[in-house]
């Protein structure tokens, strides 16, 4: 593993909430490096943090304290639209409620990240062809998603969170409201997707989600309390130096 | 973001919730008609004044009996208080002025007419063969009274095209007789069809030789003297050269008016064009108060639709874009609801013209685009608050409200 593959690395990050008088550290002193192409799962009691953490990752929040590095580059202090930019070209999200847009079709819905970053309407049409028929929503093109089932929304969601090939993608609760069978099918299309090389954070409470991810950060109280990285990478370091 | 796809996303968003968008233009819709109805009433207004004033001739002087000025006090007149008579006479002298056309004394009465066992009500008119030139009337059939100057004048009588029409019905009038008061007219001529001015339909009148009539009425005062100009350079010369004969002919006292067509007609443009600039402004209130429930409406829509706002910054969308996407939204509905108003408009226009046939209502084109305009501005200005509510929206509060 060299400094190159280091897709993230959080040094020393806080995040403070002011609910009226009260303090709220959602996350403290967070110290986390992810290499390209990591599968991560985030667990921990409601509250404990992590979704800030994955807000921070996806640069939707901010941190109060520390310094994000995002693909080498220092983005903890970048202004709103650099941000955004940012995030349109590197990170991919998914959400418990798949967030589609109700009145736009399954394919108007997979091609807004690419009409808001501004890419022409033919290569739009032709990568939002593509995207449909690998993830199998080819028959369901023109259906608005309450005509959808609850596995094909959140098929249309990672079709749409993947169209702007990110190198990261976070998703929150991504099986939360799915059953158990089209949760299934959602989790191995991620997996198959961190097998072509996305790096891949799942913030879940679901205890076989997360023992199915390679690495798993458990937090409490905003702390990173285990991380079965440090030993992996420390073993794989051992590993090459030997 | 490209502008084609803020626009169609903008559309598509209106398009989405159709009883807001179709209230919103609605709204929208009825301030700008109400701009074009309005001013299409006031525009009307003052071109059906000119119109009428227009109808009467061209470069005309009119002289009236009587003064219409005062001029502070007198002692004159405490002592003749009636005016002099206005009479042929003094038509007479008239023509003989440089720069006169042409001169018809007037004399007005309302008066019955009979022929074959039928009895009409009618306003008769006495005046001479050069009142057809004058008037700019057109007859249908037959000619007008003999040019026999001021004086003799045989009875006979042209008829106004419905007088006719109720007299005789189909039959042809000419060389029938009639009779007016107690003396009998041959029908010479009838006039065609929807000549008018000054609010009298020539539909109904029988014009008779100025001296017959004054015969009959037993008077020998003139209701007015109508003197056409050569040209309209001619019309204020021609004004005072007139006051200053009739002065003279009515022992220097000057007990006449006398008017130009052109300075009335220019007096009452101006002054309903001011009212039309009023009716319009008053008219546009509504299209603030439309501009006020645009801003409303899209107020609301952001709160509605914070989950989307969250989720189009999550996939990138710039705070430019954001509000961009909000703005146009704004701005499609205004300019859809502006031209449904001006269609809406146009149609209460011809509705208006359709109950009264002689009201030119047509709006103005300034009035049309003026609506069209303000309604603009109004979606802009009225856009922007909710457009920056929207973007300056906290992505992750906005992404976890259900």
């Amino acid at each position: 593993m060299t400094e190159a593959d280091t897709l993230i690395r959080l040094a020393h990050i806080g995040r403070t909430f002011y609910l009226g008088d009260a303090q709220v550290h959602a996350l403290r002193d967070i110290n986390l490096n992810i290499q390209q192409g990591e599968y991560i799962a985030v667990m921990g009691p409601s509250g404990s943090g992590k979704s800030t953490l994955l807000n921070v990752l996806g640069l939707l929040d901010r941190a109060d304290a520390g310094v994000y590095h995002l693909a080498g580059r220092d983005v903890t202090t970048l202004a709103a639209d650099e941000q955004a930019r940012v995030r349109s070209e590197h990170v991919g999200f998914i959400f418990q409620s798949f967030h589609l847009v109700p009145r736009l079709t399954a394919a108007a819905n997979i091609e807004l990240p690419l009409m808001l970053a501004g890419i022409n309407p033919d290569e739009r049409a032709q990568r939002v062809k593509q995207v449909l028929h690998d993830y199998g929503l080819d028959a369901r093109a023109e259906h608005r998603p309450n005509e959808l089932s609850g596995g094909q929304r959140q098929r249309v969601a990672i079709a749409r969170a993947t169209v702007m090939q990110p190198t990261l993608l976070l998703a929150d609760e991504p099986t939360g409201n799915l059953d158990k069978v089209t949760g299934e099918e959602v989790v191995a299309l991620l997996e198959a997707l961190n097998g072509q090389g996305v790096t891949l954070i799942v913030v879940t409470h679901d205890q076989s989600l997360g023992a199915r991810a390679r690495r798993q950060i458990k937090m409490d109280d905003g702390a990173i309390v285990s991380d079965t990285a440090a030993s992996v990478i420390v073993g794989a370091t051992r590993d090459e130096s030997t | 973001m490209r502008v084609p796809d803020a626009l169609r996303f903008a559309s598509y968003a209106a398009i989405g919730s159709p009883v807001r968008t179709a209230l919103l233009v609605l709204a929208m819709a009825i301030g700008v008609a109400s701009v074009v109805v309005l001013t299409a009433l006031g525009d009307g207004a003052r071109r059906y004044v000119v119109d009428e004033f227009s109808a009467i001739g061209t470069n005309l002087v009119i002289v009236l009996p009587g003064r219409s000025e005062t001029r502070g006090f007198n002692p004159a007149n405490l002592v003749t208080s009636t005016p002099r008579d206005l009479t042929v006479n003094d038509a007479e002298a008239l023509l003989r002025l440089a720069g006169v056309k042409r001169v018809s004394p007037l004399v007005v009465a309302t008066t019955e007419i009979k022929a074959s066992g039928k009895l009409r009500e009618s306003i008769l008119i006495g005046t001479n063969a050069d009142y057809i030139q004058l008037r700019n009337l057109k007859l249908s059939l037959g000619r007008f009274l003999a040019n026999t100057e001021f004086g003799g004048g045989s009875p006979e009588v042209v008829l106004g095209a419905v007088i006719r029409k109720e007299l005789f019905g189909t039959e042809n009038p000419i060389g029938k007789s009639v009779r007016i008061g107690d003396r009998k007219y041959r029908v010479v001529g009838v006039l065609a069809e929807g000549g008018r001015g000054l609010g009298i339909s020539s539909d109904d009148v029988a014009i008779v030789p100025i001296n017959s009539a004054q015969a009959m009425l037993n008077t020998n005062t003139l209701f007015r003297i109508l003197i056409e100009a050569h040209s309209r350079e001619q019309i204020n010369p021609v004004k005072s050269r007139v006051l200053k004969t009739i002065i003279a002919r009515h022992e220097g006292e000057e007990d006449v008016t006398v008017i130009a067509q052109d300075a009335v007609l220019q007096t009452f443009d101006k002054i309903l064009n001011v009212l039309t600039l009023g009716i319009a402004g008053i008219a546009a209130i509504s299209l603030a108060v439309a501009g006020i429930l645009v801003m409303n409406v899209m107020l609301v829509s952001v709160t509605q639709r914070t989950a989307e706002i969250g989720l189009l910054k999550a996939l990138g969308a710039t705070t430019r874009a954001v509000q961009q996407l909000f703005l146009f939204e704004a701005l499609l509905l205004s300019v859809a609801g502006a031209v449904v108003g001006v269609g809406f408009g146009y149609l209460g226009a011809a509705f208006l013209r359709y109950l009264y046939p002689t009201f030119p209502a047509y709006p103005p084109l300034w009035a049309v685009l003026a609506g069209l305009g303000i309604a603009l501005v109004a979606g802009l200005v009225f856009g922007v608050m909710p457009a920056r509510n929207a973007a300056k929206l906290d992505a992750i509060q906005a992404l976890s409200r259900k």
